[in-house]
């Protein structure tokens, strides 16, 4: 069961007492985990997400997920160019080494 | 699973293993080195760079041809274009950077001739808006802490994870055909990124889009094929 660690928090209540915490709902915190990782959110929102994930174990594992699946993106086979292209280009090669210098 | 009937087909070409080309990639120290030995005609240092660099280019050209037949044309030319201009590259960029940007220049001069079919550098229609996550899964305006998961809403752990799981490969074939089913332009981003690797700066020079373009392609990408694992854990019920 995910639910906030800390419950007592009202988003008001916080918003008033401090200029610098911003409260981001999780709604909002899935969209903005690829530019928290991107490290294109501006500071205050930055710290305002990891504030936030260190409350929020069901955003902290969405994060995680999507580390898990940029890992295994990684993994996924690559096309690469058909012998007969190598083949080729490696000929180019041994004649461009032939040739001399322009 | 997929649906089987729905699974585009996959051009035959050449598949490689993406880790054990990682550690090909960078066949010399640093580009001075490999510069040096290129001219000198070192065939295996030529030949690590074009093991190393044609898949993403290919991946590159396929963004800008309709055919992988084409794609591999083009990736062959560029290949012949860098071994014209060696001995003239002054080293201002990194090779691979200008390796790229020749890809770039017969993209332009040949997606004129084919038209390519999405432009990359437009952003819209049902790939660039809405929300990533279904809404159902967060509370609502009137609940206590609007916005937050529900209790169902919230993500499971996946377990076993898909990293040591004994299914890996068969979750690797899940990615793999997931991908082949995202919007074009987020597969072509996403793709350049996590699977070959690219930095975000090399991805916008050479798709011609905003940093901020790419970001949202590759968060859509990202969480879509999040979601095709989640759905794979614990199926399709939202």
């Amino acid at each position: 069961m995910k639910r906030w660690r800390q419950r007592g928090r009202g988003r008001s209540q916080t918003r008033e007492t401090s200029q610098q915490e911003i409260n981001i709902a999780c709604r909002d915190v899935v969209e903005l985990v690829t530019n928290y990782l991107e490290g294109g959110l501006d500071p205050a929102v930055a710290s305002a997400v990891e504030a936030h994930l260190q409350l929020c174990d069901g955003c902290d594992d969405y994060l995680a997920q999507m580390r898990t699946t940029i890992r295994l993106l990684g993994r996924v086979p690559l096309h690469t160019l058909s012998t007969q292209a190598k083949t080729d280009l490696m000929g180019a090669f041994r004649d461009f080494t032939a040739s001399p210098r322009p | 699973m997929t649906d089987q009937s729905a699974r585009p087909s996959v051009a035959p070409a050449v598949l490689v293993d993406n880790a054990a080309l990682a550690d090909n990639v960078e066949p010399a120290r640093d580009d001075a080195e490999l510069l040096r030995r290129l001219r000198e005609g070192d065939e295996s240092a030529f030949s690590g760079i074009v093991d190393g660099w044609s898949p993403m280019m290919l991946r590159v050209a396929r963004s800008f041809v309709s055919t992988e037949a084409s794609a591999e044309e083009m990736v062959q030319e560029t290949w012949l274009a860098v071994l014209a201009g060696l001995h003239r590259f002054e080293g201002r960029s990194s090779l691979r950077t200008w390796v790229f940007r020749i890809l770039s220049n017969q993209a332009k001069t040949r997606g004129v001739r084919e038209s390519r079919t999405v432009p990359m550098s437009s952003l819209g229609g049902d790939e660039g808006e809405g929300p990533t996550v279904d809404p159902d899964r967060f509370r609502g305006k009137e609940d206590q802490h609007p916005g937050q998961w529900t209790a169902e809403g919230a993500p499971r752990s996946w377990e076993p994870s898909p990293e040591v799981s004994v299914l890996s490969g068969e979750i690797r074939g899940l990615v793999a055909e997931a991908l082949l089913l995202l919007p074009e332009r987020q597969r072509t981003v996403v793709s350049l990124r996590d699977v070959h690797g690219l930095t975000s700066d090399e991805v916008c020079e050479v798709l011609g889009i905003t940093m901020a373009n790419q970001r949202v392609l590759l968060h859509r990408a990202r969480a879509r094929l999040r979601t095709a694992l989640e759905i794979y854990y614990y199926g399709g019920d939202e």
